[in-house]
């Protein structure tokens, strides 16, 4: 597993897909699959205002970069960029965007796809999520 | 002995805290200090589900916690 090979970002700054691109594209894969998540105008029906992410910084930086090994080692990769938002965020934005390299496609879209499953497990990262009518703390109901 | 305690999420809110001291000789395993904070702020136990971290990574129940520790009390988490 080579560190040269993984890109971590936890930032306050908007997140650029060409960037993750960038970093992850190499002349001897096949493909690179490319997850980018974005901020939802809906929960459960009702109307999301607004989403504010705050995190653990240094633990959360660790724990993406625990992912982005394993995804290495699990799976038949090249290069893998791992970055997530904080602060605040309106609908549409993007909160997380995961780019994998690999020389064949099914490896690609694997480890895509283990990288923010595993995120939504591990980082400690919370999204409070405002509508018109008060504020939640995703998955924080007791 | 000492440690100090970062509060996340909706735990940091119940609190009203982001970082809290707490000295106490009860202190030996993350479970004992997990009783202690459950008696000093019983709503706590509503949303017990929580996860301990020491010095950024994540311990059982079981740990020992050593004087000076930083131990981060981590909700469920929802990133991404």
């Amino acid at each position: 597993m080579k560190k040269e090979n993984i890109s971590i970002l936890l930032t306050s700054e908007k997140l650029n897909i060409q960037t993750c691109y960038d970093f992850v594209q190499d002349s001897s894969c096949g493909g690179i699959a490319l997850f980018v998540g974005t901020v939802r105008n809906l929960t459960k029906e009702k109307e999301v205002t607004q989403l504010d992410f705050s995190s653990y910084g240094p633990m959360a930086e660790k724990e993406m970069q625990k992912i982005a090994a394993q995804a290495l080692e699990k799976f038949d990769i090249l290069k893998i960029a791992i970055h997530h938002v904080e602060g605040e965020l309106n609908i549409g934005d993007i909160p997380v965007i995961i780019a994998v390299s690999a020389p064949h496609r099914k490896a690609a879209f694997a480890a895509c796809q283990f990288a923010i499953d595993t995120l939504k497990e591990t980082v400690p990262i919370w999204k409070k999520e405002h509508f018109t009518d008060g504020e939640v703390w995703v998955n924080s109901t007791p | 002995m000492k440690v100090t305690i970062l509060l996340f999420g909706i735990v940091r809110d119940i609190v009203q805290s982001g970082s809290i001291s707490l000295e106490s000789d009860s202190i030996s395993t993350v479970a004992s200090l997990k009783t202690l904070l459950f008696e000093k702020y019983s709503k706590l136990k509503t949303y017990s589900n929580f996860s301990i971290a020491v010095n950024e990574e994540y311990v059982e129940d079981s740990y020992v916690l050593k004087n000076n520790d930083t131990v981060a009390i981590i909700p469920p988490v929802s990133g991404g």
